[in-house]
């Protein structure tokens, strides 16, 4: 069976949008900070997906890097929403909004 | 010797760092004299220049001397360089004259104020940047002069910042004045888009070169800028509001040098408004109004310096009117003239509110002539010059404005010489008021003694003689006269104000020094006078008459009708009765009330309201906006992921 | 490095790629000294004299001049360069920004070195994250690989994020963290999304090969064009320009005020060196498309950042909303895209980077321990208790409105006169009265601080406390107001070395 590379692009692009609308309708940190992942992990089928389409393995490699990154920022995000929860505990994304206007 | 004209400019800066350096050490009498002798050297080097040009032959008079190089600006460097020429002169002399005299009078003025050294500091950075924007060979150092001045009026102005009014009022100047600012900036961007360049040689010499809708919006946009520097309709606010400001900081900025760089600049590119006829009309047009505007106001003002403020914004707008009519030299001449007068009468007006223990009030004056004869003598000078007597050089130079406005526009001149007959009104009521007439300071001092006991707030600094307790202007309280440091500026410019007109008097071409002398200045632009002889004799006759009329009519309202008070002669007082209630029924009523609405309707409601309602519209703005930065996160990515959309939704759009 | 990993063939032995390792000295120099600081913080913690961090970190940033300079004169000789295989580009434009974030970090070290000590966090931490943050951004200076770009980019960030969060008792510090974390998270996956968007229409993430690509072929399709929004998308928010601003004010305002000077200058120039680099150099012949979405970005900058600052009364989000507006005026000189332009917001960002430094400096004095209190109130009758900081926050906030004889106002004169030049009156027109606006506020925070402390009403005058200013601090403010005026007075050199600042034509 082959599959149209558009339709992993659109697939792709799904994703991503629903990373985004997670993103924008979650209340907790965690989960938003997942739908990121989501979002980077869209990208990275795009990216895997046009290497295929180009015949050019650099998309691949892109994949590697994105990788490394994301991770590093899991890294330095939990380390900031476990400095947050020392303080109040189960706090949503709506709790943290001392600074405004 | 006309290399010597880096001296102008760097003797006030030397007097400005030394002060800054060493103002506090020196104390209350010598940081003054030290900025004075400043000013006068920089006065003195002026000459020397002027001296200098004068003995070069004719076609070598523009001397420019670069200093170094400023602020390259693409392949092009804009070079800090000076100007010499005939009109940077005539600048420049009456500039540093003016501003030594004004510097002398600030010695005994500001004496036992607690910032006596600061007051001179910003006083001679005043004549430098003054200096530069009136010497720059470009248009980016007289930018930077111009900026230069508008900071140190707004410093000036709330030099007694501990009253809130008088910080207020310095924030306004300087909003106002970004206004003014902001077209200068779009005219130079044009003027540099256009010719590649800055330099006045090289922009005014090939003024022809550019289309004339460029010329005139590049002279529109300059003028905007003007507009705001020189207080005219409609970006005047700011100038009565600067009264709040030391008088003497009143006279030089606020009338005699500062507030007259417009007309300045607009005689500095003379070139371009010539090439765009619609800039000069409007020019003309916004200056006659202001100029009669503004005269109604001082109508109705019983501050002292109110009225003199006003009046400096109506005279001023006499000088736009000349320049957009294009006689450049008018305008000049009547710069220079009103420069002598006006700052007379505001440092006479110090004299007396120095006198008076800070009033202000000219009801509360009257018959101040006895006690102070010297500034009253000097004032009443000023005011003939001021109100068009001849042979006072008001006279000479107003009526060369309104002989040029009479070939512009019949109409234009009509406003012109009403303006002449308020002009002429207003001061002579001013003078009666505080000069002649009965003291009424006397209860004015008793009514108000005990109100200022508990409320002490706000005067001026300490005059000489200790008379800074209020409670000592109870029952021994008598008007004085200023020390000889300020009686002698007095004297000097009363000699100017009395005999100024022999600059350029129109007796023959031979007598017209200033006409002769600025002639390379403005070629064939300057506006050759077509009325004829006998056309000019009429509306020379015109002017005096109106102007008499103007006279008389403040006679007879705030003279006569005290005469009668003090019954002494029957005849006379009926008369005056009769004309009393004429005048006040035809001519005083209805000018006082056009001028108590324009003031404070018109005035505080329309032209204020506009200013507020820009800034409540932007603050009424922010806080709405506000409330979208609701802290959220989800709300900012929101606005991230819209925008993104948004984007994206262009982009594609573009493509389909 | 992605060409070279496909030249190797099975059976031959490992070819090494050529490294030229100076043309990235300066971010090797800082990720480096980063490194050995982190070591050396280990096992010296406590027992140090105090500014030895503080010190390091200046005699890091001072030694990776040294590659900088070396570059530029190779460059001036030799013309630029691309090196790395093909990854790194080496051109005057990338060799300004690396001085432009050097200077940013000399003043922010010497500023941090109080701070800390004020707040009881001594340590190397700080200092390593700003040097590994900075060596993020010189990377996206020097970038020639939409990867690259990317890398420097999440360096930059992360350690930011970090830096946000640094006060960790604070819940303003907290709630910084927080936000510019998922919200740069957030735009990352947008700058990713669009780099992949890219790729796939041209085929390549390098950038000298889109160029050559775009040249030759001409796209119509959405994809590239939504590759370019989304890439703004990225860089516009990591330069605060609006509509993606929203995190700036309160980020700022949470973050230890140290970190804000920081994140202020560096952020903003990096950002603006990837776009500049990504628009101005390697989409250039689609200039007609990206342009407009530019122009609307830098008048909402302009408009929003000046309005809403007015409103502001606490003085860190008045600056923060300031910084916004900045980011407009340096969106006018890119929106020419020209080499005006480009020079003119080049000279815009090194000017702004002391200015803001300088700022944020002399708020963190105020501010006291614990950065409590930043609101308008705090400055009030500052000129009678500490009259030298008064006088150089005027210096900074009168070069912030564009006075003339301060390097503000050359720099807005050189990006609005580029954009008169380029025949954009609205947009010239726009940033001045901008300009207008902020006025406003610039003088009210000036107004506020010369006047008398209102210990008259009989109230107890709350910030009487003295100010003390730490000699690191000191140092920065001088350097800050230094250069503010010395540019002001005589800025030919700094132009000069904008001017020759060209970006390698791909």
């Amino acid at each position: 069976m082959t599959v149209p590379g558009a339709w992993f692009l659109t697939l792709a692009a799904i994703l991503f949008v629903v990373g985004a609308v997670g993103l924008l309708v979650r209340r907790n940190v965690l989960v938003m900070f997942m739908c990121v992942e989501l979002m980077l992990n869209a990208v990275n089928l795009t990216f895997v997906t046009f290497a295929r389409m180009l015949d050019d393995i650099g998309g691949q490699v892109v994949v590697f890097f994105v990788l490394v990154v994301a991770a590093a920022e899991v890294v330095v995000g939990l380390g900031i929403i476990v400095a947050i929860f020392r303080r109040r505990a189960g706090a949503t994304a709506d709790d943290i909004s001392l600074l405004r206007g | 010797m006309v290399h010597l004209v880096w001296l102008l400019p760097a003797l006030p800066l030397a007097g400005f760092l030394l002060l800054l350096l060493s103002g506090r050490r020196l104390g209350d009498p010598r940081a003054g004299w030290l900025g004075t002798t400043m000013v006068a050297g920089s006065f003195a080097a002026a000459a020397l220049v002027t001296a200098g040009l004068y003995l070069r032959a004719p076609e070598h008079r523009v001397v420019t001397q670069t200093l170094f190089d400023w602020i390259p600006v693409g392949g092009l460097h804009v070079p800090l360089a000076f100007r010499v020429d005939q009109l940077s002169m005539v600048m420049a002399l009456f500039v540093t004259g003016v501003s030594t005299l004004i510097h002398l009078y600030s010695i005994g003025y500001m004496h036992g104020d607690d910032r006596y050294p600061t007051f001179f500091v910003y006083l001679n950075l005043f004549v430098f940047s003054m200096l530069m924007l009136v010497l720059a060979d470009n248009f980016l150092v007289t930018f930077l002069g111009w900026e230069g001045v508008g900071a140190c009026s707004y410093f000036l102005v709330s030099f007694w910042f501990e009253r809130n009014t008088a910080a207020v009022a310095g924030k306004k100047a300087f909003v106002t004045n970004r206004v003014g600012d902001f077209g200068f900036l779009l005219g130079m961007f044009l003027i540099f888009a256009h010719f590649g360049s800055l330099d006045y040689g090289a922009v005014l010499g090939h003024a022809g070169s550019i289309s004339s809708e460029t010329a005139t919006a590049i002279g529109l946009l300059l003028f905007l800028g003007a507009v705001g520097k020189s207080a005219q309709l409609p970006l005047y606010i700011w100038l009565p509001d600067a009264m709040e400001g030391p008088t003497p900081v009143s006279a030089l900025i606020h009338a005699a040098t500062m507030v007259t760089a417009g007309v300045f600049l607009m005689a500095r590119i003379n070139p371009i408004l010539a090439h765009g006829p619609a800039a000069g009309t409007t020019i003309a047009i916004i200056g006659a109004l202001t100029a009669f505007y503004a005269a109604t106001i001082a109508c109705a003002q019983d501050d002292i310096k109110k009225v003199l403020a006003y009046s400096t914004i109506s005279q001023l707008g006499y000088m736009f009117l000349a320049v957009g009519s294009a006689a450049y030299v008018a305008a000049i001449f009547h710069m220079v003239t009103h420069a002598f007068f006006k700052a007379l009468l505001f440092l006479g007006a110090g004299s007396v509110m120095h006198g008076m223990h800070d009033e202000q009030d000219m009801k509360r004056m009257g018959a101040l002539r006895k006690w102070m004869p010297i500034t009253s003598a000097t004032f009443i000078v000023a005011w003939l010059a001021i109100a068009g007597v001849p042979p006072f050089a008001g006279f000479w130079s107003k009526d060369e404005i309104l002989v040029n406005a009479w070939d512009k526009s019949k109409l234009l001149w009509g406003v012109g010489v009403v303006t002449a007959l308020l002009t002429a009104y207003y001061m002579s009521r001013q003078v009666f008021l505080v000069f002649f007439g009965r003291p009424r300071w006397q209860e004015a001092a008793d009514e108000k003694a005990p109100a200022e006991a508990e409320a002490q707030p706000e005067h001026e600094p300490a005059a000489t003689e200790g008379a800074t307790t209020p409670t000592g202007a109870h029952g021994d309280f008598r008007p004085h006269e200023s020390p000889w440091t300020m009686a002698l500026p007095l004297v000097a410019l009363a000699l100017l104000a009395a005999f100024g007109g022999l600059l350029n008097l129109p007796l023959n071409h031979s007598t017209e020094f200033l006409t002769k002398w600025l002639d390379p200045v403005f070629g064939s632009r300057l506006h050759e006078v077509t009325a004829s002889t006998g056309t000019k004799w009429v509306l020379f006759a015109i002017t005096v008459v109106l102007v008499l009329v103007g006279i008389a009519v403040a006679y007879a309202v705030y003279l006569a009708h005290r005469v009668r008070e003090q019954e002494v002669e029957p005849a006379v007082l009926r008369h005056a009765w009769y004309f009393n209630d004429f005048v006040s029924a035809l001519v005083s009523g209805p000018i006082r009330l056009f001028g108590a609405w324009s003031a404070y309707v018109f005035d505080r409601r329309i032209i204020d309201g506009a200013v507020n309602g820009v800034a409540t519209l932007v603050r009424d703005t922010g806080t709405s906006v506000r409330r979208l930065q609701t802290g959220f996160v989800r709300n900012y990515a929101l606005a991230v992921a819209g925008g993104a959309v948004l984007l994206v939704a262009f982009v594609v759009a573009r493509t389909a | 490095m992605i060409a070279a990993v496909a030249q190797v063939q099975p059976g031959q032995p490992l070819q090494l790629p050529h490294v030229d390792w100076v043309t990235i000295g300066p971010a090797g120099i800082f990720f480096v000294g980063g490194l050995a600081m982190l070591l050396a913080g280990v096992f010296l913690r406590r027992r140090v004299p105090r500014g030895l961090w503080s010190g390091t970190t200046v005699v890091i940033a001072v030694l990776a001049l040294w590659p900088a300079f070396h570059l530029w004169h190779q460059i001036a000789s030799g013309g630029a360069r691309t090196a790395i295989a093909d990854a790194v580009v080496v051109d005057g434009f990338s060799i300004f920004i690396d001085v432009v974030i050097i200077s940013a970090v000399v003043m922010a070290a010497l500023l941090t070195d109080g701070y800390l000590r004020r707040e009881n966090l001594e340590g190397t931490e700080f200092y390593v994250l700003m040097l590994f943050s900075a060596s993020g951004g010189m990377l996206m200076a020097s970038a020639n690989d939409l990867i690259v770009v990317f890398l420097g980019l999440e360096i930059l960030s992360i350690a930011l994020y970090t830096l946000a969060g640094f006060q960790q008792r604070r819940e303003g510090s907290q709630e910084a963290a927080i936000k510019y974390f998922v919200l740069g998270a957030f735009s990352s996956a947008f700058f990713l999304y669009g780099i992949a968007l890219v790729y796939g229409s041209t085929g390549s993430t390098n950038l000298g090969v889109i160029a050559d690509f775009l040249r030759t072929n001409s796209l119509t399709n959405g994809l590239l064009l939504g590759g370019f929004a989304l890439l703004i998308v990225g860089l516009g928010f990591k330069v605060a320009a609006v509509p993606f601003h929203m995190w700036t004010p309160d980020v700022y305002q949470g973050s230890p005020t140290p970190a804000t000077a920081f994140m202020a200058a560096v952020a903003k120039a990096a950002g603006f060196a990837a776009l500049l680099r990504l628009f101005v150099s390697t989409f250039n012949t689609y200039r007609l498309d990206w342009q407009p979405i530019v122009w609307a970005l830098a008048v909402l900058s302009l408009l929003v950042g000046s309005v809403l600052a007015v409103v502001q009364t606490d003085v860190k989000r008045m600056l923060a909303y300031s910084s916004i507006a900045h980011a407009g005026y340096v969106l006018v000189g890119f929106q020419t895209a020209s080499n005006r332009g480009v020079a003119g917001a080049l000279f815009y960002l090194f000017a702004y980077a002391f200015m803001i430094v300088g700022s944020f400096a002399v708020v963190t004095l105020v501010s006291g321990r614990g950065d409590t209190d930043a609101s308008l109130d705090a400055f009030r009758g500052l000129s009678s208790r500490r009259p030298a900081l008064a006088f150089v926050f005027t210096i900074f906030l009168l070069a912030q409105t564009g006075v003339p004889l301060t390097s503000g106002f050359l720099a807005k004169f050189y990006v609005i006169s580029a954009a008169v030049e380029a025949h954009s009156y609205a947009l010239a027109i726009i940033a001045m009265i901008a300009a207008v606006i902020a006025a406003f506020f610039y003088l009210r925070l000036i107004v506020v601080m010369y006047m008398a402390a209102p210990a008259a009403e009989g109230e107890e005058a709350a910030p009487t406390a003295r100010i003390p200013i730490a000699v690191g601090a000191g140092m920065s403010l001088t350097i800050a107001v230094g250069f503010t005026l010395v540019v002001g007075f005589l800025p030919a050199s700094v132009f000069d070395f904008a001017r020759h600042a060209t970006l390698l034509k791909l």
